[in-house]
């Protein structure tokens, strides 16, 4: 595949249960960017993701059980690691990112402009997006992620909008040390870009356009958003007291 | 302290230290988690031995009783023991996920090599 290639590029995609979307998503990647390698980290699911993951043509890496998201991207990060990966970009497995952006995310990354790029949703122009595009979540999560941001934004000194975005890219030095013990393996989030900002690391965020997650299985549903919110500012908390 | 409670902790600590004995040589309980259990032993033994330790000590700290010390400490220890297994849960917790992921990336690494081995037949 792109072993040829001097700079090699991975695009990793944990899963959990995504079998309807995952082979539509697979397809899509590699259709528009056929010198990206794509790897699947199957996250324990009990459906057929794996199958189709195979099948849409993907590497599929799978967990023998559930370790959560951020147990999932570790996988990815380790694996690229692993195999001497120099750019990483990683999103969701349910089709909220549009592929279409993988080229965005990972230029500044390229020409190095920075080490880590987010895609935000929060930075798209209003103008651009119809009520179709233009994300929308529960009320309760957009009072999250606005805190969070803030509080982001307050410590690292630079406009922080989406730190819940799962859609990024990154360097080989970034994923490297995010596959050490360092990196929180459930809910991976503003404390990751404060600890990557005292870590010396460039942070850029641009717009990128997401859809509402198609089924609301989300990880910020039932009891979990106190469990959320106590573990950000803990996880910020001492993020901050760490050396 | 009366003849009778002094007969009963000699039992219990008897028990107790046979007891921790047995778990080690069955290899049930780990030499490493057998050092607290110990202490607690050593404890009681101390304080059935030397009562005025307990009636100093519940001097010191300002206890209306004796008992509510010896409640007092045991509650504390209860505590830390606690709080001692929340960490080693933690420390296996992380093993575990480690073990996982390098499980998850050897097996699809096997995957790979048959697959290629198949390819070159």
């Amino acid at each position: 595949m792109s072993e040829n290639k001097p700079e090699k590029t991975v695009v990793i995609i944990p899963a959990h249960n995504e079998g309807d979307y995952i082979a539509g998503v697979v397809n899509q990647i590699r259709a528009s960017y056929p010198y990206l390698d794509v790897v699947v980290i199957d996250d324990g699911s009990s459906d057929d993701t794996r199958t189709k993951a195979i099948v849409a043509g993907a590497r599929v890496i799978s967990n023998p059980f559930s370790l959560g998201y951020g147990g999932a991207l570790q996988t990815g990060y380790k694996y690229a690691v692993k195999n001497g990966y120099q750019y990483l970009v990683q999103m969701d497995g349910d089709g909220q990112h549009d592929p279409a952006y993988i080229d965005d995310l990972i230029e500044p990354v390229r020409n190095g402009e920075a080490d880590i790029v987010i895609g935000s949703r929060f930075l798209v122009p209003l103008s651009q997006g119809d009520n179709q595009q233009v994300y929308r979540a529960p009320m309760a999560r957009k009072i999250g992620m606005k805190v969070f941001g803030a509080i982001a934004t307050f410590l690292i000194g630079q406009k922080v909008t989406d730190p819940t975005s799962g859609y990024q890219a990154m360097e080989n030095r970034v994923f490297s040390l995010l596959s050490g013990d360092k990196f929180p393996i459930d809910y991976p989030d503003a404390d990751v870009i404060i600890m990557l900002h005292r870590a010396h690391f460039r942070i850029k965020e641009i717009p990128v356009r997401m859809l509402p997650s198609p089924d609301d299985k989300s990880m910020h549903s039932g009891l979990k958003p106190i469990y959320y919110v106590f573990k950000m500012f803990l996880s910020i908390l001492v993020t901050l007291l760490r050396k | 302290m009366s003849f009778r409670i002094k007969i009963v902790t000699f039992v219990i600590c008897i028990a107790m230290l046979i007891l921790i004995i047995d778990l080690v040589r069955r290899r049930k309980l780990r030499e490493e988690y057998s050092q607290l259990w110990f202490a607690t032993w050593l404890g009681i033994l101390i304080l059935m031995v030397w009562f005025d330790l307990l009636k100093w000590i519940s001097h010191l700290i300002g206890a209306v009783s004796n008992v509510s010390t010896l409640f007092l400490f045991a509650f504390i220890f209860l505590v830390m023991i606690s709080l001692h297994f929340s960490v080693v849960i933690s420390k296996l917790t992380n093993r575990i996920k480690d073990l996982s992921q390098q499980h998850a990336l050897l097996q699809n690494e096997l995957e790979s090599m048959k697959r290629t081995q198949q390819l070159n037949e």
